[in-house]
């Protein structure tokens, strides 16, 4: 689950990571007085959504006076923004983060994820702060320090050490930065991060060392355990469609093409996907009804699909396992009654009493296609639709 | 022959009293897998499914009946601690079902494995079979049939695609591991190779990869230097969009690592025969025999 800036930094706060003195703020009208709050010379507003890359589109500005912060704030607030990572339909600005300002001497980049090679928790830390890490990883690797954690004694002040030395940090920055390491290793442990990122982390003018923008992920496996965390989902942030789908425990993801796909698993699901492609078409969503669908949910998988206006034909593809293929048949069947469905559906089933759910197929006196293995239903729906 | 799971293999299923574990423990009965027990803290002493006795624990289950490996369909919160319980009793097969385990508990899991004799195979898979010999988990048994290709998948259902088509064309399996779909898990590609190598009874291997990680390549590499059987590949998720994790928690493309481009381009040189369509994997491993 991705969480808003705000909402990491006040994580952040929990574990005495230092990060900036803000206020959030939803109304125009609420941000001169957040400035004079926080009281410095400069203030920073902050366009709060999920997306990174929110300066280059205009989402970040900086004030010189309350009154400064409050026009900045009436331009972002209720902006769709548009940044690199949000696509070209941007997204709804509803909230900035209004904070102090700083003398910066140095800017850092520190990231910490699960490294599957390791199966440890990796940190990674680099002098090029600012920038996309992805980027510096493919023009300058040799400029990313990496060390992996062993579980067991977690971030020892030896291995904070270590990391600021080789960051170059001297003097009072170094004091400050061996806790600020430990404390953000405690911070995603302790709360099932399954990503947190800081760039920059920032060592001021005075040696503070302060998290000055922060991107944090949840393991959404572990949510059950952070009530407070729960809190923190933003569903103005997430596809529609996607929200609609995971209430009834449906894996949806929507892409771009016009094939609608229903199948069960995800490898399969994927498989499905590619092969649409291969037979010249372009899958429109990703969609697992995993192995326990009902007919309620083959029927509220049909009505998803359905709901993106994209979609022109329909592709199902079941390898029967714990899932019968008579139980999907007759979900497939019902729905199709039920919604009415005039476009083009191609079945391809398979495994667990197959024969009896072609045979309701048949019976159903409806207009399916029968795809005769993966390869044969993913031509079959690619031509319905030419 | 076969590895990991055979005639010798005397079972227990964690969450036994569950409606999976209780379903699955009697699929595998019936397929003939030697189901010596089960375990449900607070349920020991019943008897299930005719004649399975339950235990309060793990170490009374293996004292009583010798058990040598175990199936688990805990709940996701808990699945971490059942693992653990198995390796302390010193279980050598530790087979997780389970979906959704935090990935935080399988780092510590993960530690804690290296220090004992258990393999743990998933989490998040469907499990191992041994066509005609025994089968451990939740996939459909009736599609199998006993042979010598070694199947290897991170997916469940791409696997049994794999199998029915094989299955089809009269090719037989040796064993099938589902090594499953998380990022962090017990058995990866190269200890399964390892495994299919020595295995006199398997002839070809088939690998279904997918996005995500790098898995994959690290296992190309190894094939190369290691492996002499025939290896045929697949990588579900050519057309899955960046940094979307696709169903399984594994399947994601980040910061542009773990495509499956990337991973075909590597197998290939490595010597794997990769088909780029899943529709292919039967006749291409028909061929490689």
């Amino acid at each position: 689950m991705k969480i808003h800036e705000y909402q990491a930094k006040e994580i952040l706060r929990k574990y005495n990571v230092a990060v900036p003195n803000g206020i959030l703020v939803s109304k125009k009208s609420e941000a001169a007085q957040a400035a004079k709050k926080i009281g410095t010379d400069v203030v920073v507003v902050k366009a709060q959504i999920h997306a990174g890359g929110r300066g280059k589109g205009g989402g970040v500005k900086l004030a010189k006076s309350p009154q400064e912060a409050e026009k900045h704030t009436g331009n972002i607030i209720g902006m769709t923004l548009v940044t690199p990572q949000t696509g070209p339909e941007g997204r709804l600005v509803k909230k900035v983060l209004i904070e102090e300002g700083m003398s910066i001497a140095k800017e850092l980049y520190m990231g910490i994820l699960v490294d599957r090679e390791t199966s440890r928790v990796l940190i990674m830390a680099s002098e090029a702060g600012g920038m996309e890490i992805e980027e510096v990883a493919a023009d300058t690797p040799e400029k990313i320090i990496k060390e992996t954690v062993d579980p067991v004694i977690g971030v020892q002040p030896y291995l904070a050490r270590k990391i600021a030395f080789a960051l170059n940090i001297k003097g009072a920055a170094l004091k400050a930065i061996i806790p600020f390491i430990i404390n953000l290793y405690d911070a995603f442990v302790k709360e099932d991060c399954s990503m947190l990122e800081i760039n920059p982390l920032v060592i001021t003018s005075d040696d503070r060392v302060l998290a000055l923008d922060a991107k944090v992920d949840i393991d959404d496996n572990a949510l059950h355990r952070h009530k407070e965390t729960q809190g923190f989902r933003d569903l103005d942030e997430e596809d529609p469609l996607e929200v609609d789908a995971s209430k009834f425990n449906l894996n949806y993801i929507k892409l771009d093409g016009n094939i609608g796909c229903m199948v069960n698993g995800a490898g399969l699901a994927m498989g499905t996907m590619d092969i649409i492609k291969l037979s010249g078409g372009e899958p429109a969503n990703f969609l697992d009804v995993g192995g326990g669908a009902d007919e309620e949910m083959i029927e509220n998988g049909f009505r998803i699909i359905l709901s993106d206006p994209s979609v022109k034909g329909i592709f199902i593809n079941i390898f029967g396992g714990i899932l019968r293929c008579d139980i999907l048949a007759r979900g497939v069947v019902a729905a199709t009654k039920k919604l009415k469905i005039k476009i083009p559906v191609v079945v391809r089933m398979e495994g667990t009493n197959m024969e009896e759910g072609h045979q309701i197929l048949k019976d159903s006196g409806l207009n399916f296609a029968i795809g005769n293995g993966m390869k044969d239903g993913a031509q079959k729906v690619v031509k319905a639709i030419k | 022959m076969s590895i990991l799971v055979d005639e010798n293999t005397r079972l227990i299923t964690q969450g036994i009293t569950g409606r999976e574990g209780m379903f699955h423990t009697e699929q595998s009965m019936n397929y003939g897998t030697r189901v010596v027990g089960g375990v449900t803290p607070g349920k020991g002493g019943q008897v299930v499914l005719g004649k399975v006795p339950v235990f309060n624990t793990v170490r009374d289950a293996v004292v009583k009946t010798k058990a040598n490996a175990t199936m688990i369909f805990v709940p996701p919160p808990f699945a971490a601690d059942a693992i653990l319980e198995a390796a302390d009793a010193g279980i050598e097969l530790i087979i997780c079902i389970t979906e959704g385990i935090p990935v935080s508990d399988m780092v510590n899991v993960y530690k804690y494995l290296q220090g004992t004799e258990s393999r743990l195979v998933g989490p998040n898979c469907p499990g191992v079979i041994s066509p005609g010999k025994a089968k451990i988990g939740i996939m459909p048994a009736h599609i199998h049939k006993k042979g010598n290709v070694g199947i290897i998948s991170r997916s469940g259902t791409l696997t049994y695609e794999a199998v029915g088509q094989l299955t089809a064309l009269g090719i037989g399996q040796s064993t099938c591991v589902g090594i499953g779909g998380d990022p962090i898990i017990g058995t990866r590609f190269i200890d399964v190779l390892k495994l299919f190598q020595k295995d006199r009874g398997t002839k070809a291997i088939c690998m279904i990869g997918e996005i995500g990680g790098t898995a994959e390549d690290e296992a190309a590499y190894y094939i190369k230097k290691n492996v002499t059987k025939p290896v045929v590949g697949f990588i579900a998720g050519q057309t899955a969009p960046p940094g979307r994790r696709m169903g399984h928690a594994g399947a994601i493309i980040s910061g542009g690592q773990g495509t499956a481009e990337e991973k075909m381009k590597i197998m290939k040189r490595c010597g794997i025969k990769v088909v780029k369509s899943p529709a292919d994997l039967g006749k291409t491993i028909q061929k490689a025999l």
